[in-house]
């Protein structure tokens, strides 16, 4: 560790050397538009992922609001669609995704002992065409005719017979964000397997390296699928292809097959590396070494290859014969097994460990329980018959929510918080953090929780009015959706005060934390481990 | 970056892409892929899309089905499509003969063509038509109607748990989409 140490006081003196003489550094807009540096590409990243999560949580808090009452108060009905339909895409594309990809180049090379991620200037290219993207999606909003209505899973026909216009602006928008994501993923692969200090060998590298790993393998396997789904939707509606098409040979099920070939995956990308990051912060604030790093490992790529065998379990109710009911209801529930080893490994972790509280804890341990409870309604939709009842109502809203909001968002700002220090030079404040976990925790379970109930009892999803008898609980759900909302304001002051200045962080602020990262100093210089730190 | 690194990337970033290039690919292969294993597992309902030859198999009068048939039409098709009876009970390999009425209600000429599903999906394959207006375009005249004929039997061989057999036709406007003129391709030959 000492050597450690030292290569990165080496490091600070070469960072001298550089301004000195070596390329000098663009200030203002074009240090950002220009930099091939991972740490600025992986700030671009998470403040445009937190850009893109208040944008999407505005459309959230319409959808909430126009919930509040039965009747139609607010909005027209297609307004609300494509509410719902822009804010999943925006927190699944715009929020989530982004916010790992920031995460990943951030810390993959400072984790690994890399001087930068393998491919920087397609990383520079990555990050800005996605600010594009979504440009496109939102002004589709408000093109004539508006902006796509039909869900952030545009079946098929809903996505080609009965959609606006904008739809092309959609598969567009889709492609770029497809081909973001590809290239990121590339990047972290190629940076993984090549760039790793002497001694990293791959059962030692930290499981956030080795979940985004994985992570990364689904994006390049699915990503294309994506993109071609998008692209018949394309043909189909403006040139008269039929690949969705019954009229003409096609088949709108088929749609439902390919997306969600895509689609379950998917969901794993947006939640294996909140488990590394979860894997990260539980061993650190337990003072304990991880119970079980292999069997994570082993967990984590078992999860990656069942998710491609599950995705007809959204399917359900098409109508699918016996046989393959049972075989994707039985897939579903074998991937409890490997996710089952992982909370019970962080469990073991915690068991007589020294804990404490800080932000970062609270937010990792209130991950734990609540991605816990949206994996077990996950458990109940993945039963067949159940999910006859179960299928398009609040209860799949409320299943999908525990588990990306109070699992894949909240593990993010655990992650936040926890690098915060080693980002930023800067302690954050932790009264303000402690506030804003506890209103996210309270607020989010008032928001979603009761969500079950009313799926149980038949209230539908994607619907702007609803029977009066659902209408006390909902009042509770939309002011469990305003207090989490407004909630999110303060992680953004305590981020912007963090930036600002604070209590000057330690090179190590975490006294159970393990890891390269750690060995550099506070903040982290802009070029790390231009030399290879030697990992014993 | 050494010359070896700098190899050793190139060649994994092609490897990546051509991964990438080789799923975008797979998408559309999951096309042609979904209907070849629809069509060997039987399993999404749909039937075959040419007459059937009657096999001469005896009637099994120890057994009832019940056949239930559904029409509806697609946005902007202006028709009237309804069945002649909407249930009967028929004993597998009993050759039946109903028929669709259908009319349309605008003032042009359309174009329709029928999409048949059977359900449960399993039972399809053991649904033969022999005659069915859904092997052809059908076109009609503003304001015509129109019988539409439907010649069927249900296989000897129908499972055993099924016992209601759902044909369900939906129809649809392909005006647009160029239509093939059987008569007049009949009277070319």
């Amino acid at each position: 560790m000492n050597a450690i140490t030292r290569e990165a006081d080496m490091d600070a003196t070469h960072i001298g050397e550089h301004s000195t003489h070596h390329e000098e550094h663009p200030t203002g807009i074009k240090r950002w538009l220009f930099t091939t540096n991972h740490k600025d590409i992986g700030t671009l990243y998470l403040w445009f992922s937190f850009i893109m999560f208040l944008t999407g949580g505005a459309m959230a808090m319409v959808i909430r609001a126009e919930l509040f009452q039965p009747g139609l108060q607010l909005v027209e009905p297609n307004f609300f669609n494509q509410m719902t339909t822009v804010h999943g895409l925006i927190m699944v594309f715009g929020a989530v995704m982004p916010a790992f990809t920031g995460l990943a180049n951030w810390l993959i090379p400072m984790m690994i002992g890399a001087p930068d991620m393998a491919l920087p200037r397609m990383n520079n290219w990555s990050f800005w065409i996605l600010p594009f993207a979504f440009a496109i999606l939102i002004s589709s909003l408000f093109m004539e005719g508006g902006g796509p209505n039909f869900g952030w899973t545009f079946y098929a026909p809903l996505s080609t017979a009965y959609s606006p216009d904008s739809t092309a602006l959609f598969v567009f928008s889709v492609h770029i964000m497809g081909i973001s994501s590809i290239m990121g993923a590339i990047n972290v692969i190629v940076t993984i397997v090549n760039m790793r200090a002497p001694g990293m060998s791959w059962m030692k590298l930290p499981l956030f390296v080795w979940t985004w790993l994985i992570t990364a393998f689904l994006l390049i396997a699915v990503m294309p699928v994506l993109a071609g789904t998008v692209t018949m939707v394309l043909t189909d509606k403006f040139f008269g292809t039929s690949f969705f098409d019954a009229a003409g040979g096609g088949d709108p099920v088929m749609f439902q097959h390919i997306f969600w070939f895509f689609g379950h995956p998917e969901v794993y990308i947006m939640i294996l590396p909140s488990f590394g990051i979860i894997s990260a912060i539980v061993p650190a604030f337990s003072r304990k070494k991880l119970f079980g790093y292999s069997s994570m490992v082993y967990a984590t790529a078992s999860i990656a290859i069942l998710s491609f065998l599950v995705w007809a379990h959204h399917m359900f109710t098409t109508g699918m014969p016996v046989f393959a009911e049972l075989f994707f209801m039985y897939c579903t529930m074998l991937i409890a097994v490997p996710t089952g080893v992982k909370v019970f490994n962080w469990v073991a972790t915690l068991w007589r460990g020294s804990l404490t509280f800080e932000t970062p804890m609270l937010f990792a341990l209130a991950f734990i329980i609540l991605f816990t409870i949206g994996g077990f309604s996950g458990l109940m939709l993945a039963i067949t018959p159940v999910d006859f009842q179960y299928h398009d109502t609040y209860f799949v809203v409320a299943h999908f929510h525990y588990v990306l909001v109070s699992g894949a968002i909240f593990s993010i700002m655990a992650a936040a918080y926890y690098w915060l220090p080693k980002w930023t030079g800067h302690m954050y404040s932790e009264k303000l953090g402690k506030l804003h976990f506890w209103c996210s925790v309270i607020s989010v379970n008032v928001l979603f929780f009761p969500m079950h109930f009313l799926g149980l009892a038949g209230m539908p999803r994607r619907i702007p009015d609803y029977s009066i008898q659902f209408a006390d609980v909902n009042q509770i759900v939309s002011i469990g959706g305003f207090a989490f909302g407004l909630s999110q304001l303060i992680f953004l002051v305590v981020v912007i005060k963090c930036i600002r200045g604070g209590e000057p962080a330690p090179n190590k602020p975490w006294d159970g934390a393990e890891g390269l990262e750690w060995t550099l100093p506070s903040p982290a210089p802009y070029h790390s481990f231009s030399t290879p730190p030697e990992v014993k | 970056m050494t010359d070896a690194k700098a190899y050793s990337n190139r060649k994994l970033i092609g490897l990546l892409l051509l991964g990438c290039v080789g799923m975008f690919g797979f998408g559309f292969a999951l096309v042609p892929l979904y209907d070849v294993l629809c069509e060997k597992l039987g399993i999404n309902g749909k039937t075959q899309s040419t007459a059937a030859e009657y096999k001469a198999v005896t009637i099994d009068t120890s057994r009832t089905v019940t056949v239930e048939f559904m029409a509806q039409t697609q946005k902007d098709m202006p028709w009237v499509f309804a069945p002649e009876m909407k249930r009967i009970q028929v004993h597998p390999g009993e050759v039946i003969r109903t028929q669709f009425h259908a009319k349309n209600l605008s003032a042009q000429q359309i174009v329709g063509q029928a999409i048949p599903s059977v359900s449960p999906g399993q039972g399809a394959a053991y649904f033969h038509k022999t005659e069915c207006f859904c092997f052809n375009q059908q076109k009609l005249d503003a304001n015509a109607n129109a019988q539409l004929p439907l010649i069927f039997y249900v296989d000897t061989e129908l499972p055993e748990q099924i016992s209601t057999l759902t044909l369900s036709y939906t129809l649809y406007n392909i005006t647009d989409k160029g239509y093939v003129d059987d008569v007049e391709q009949g009277a070319a030959k």
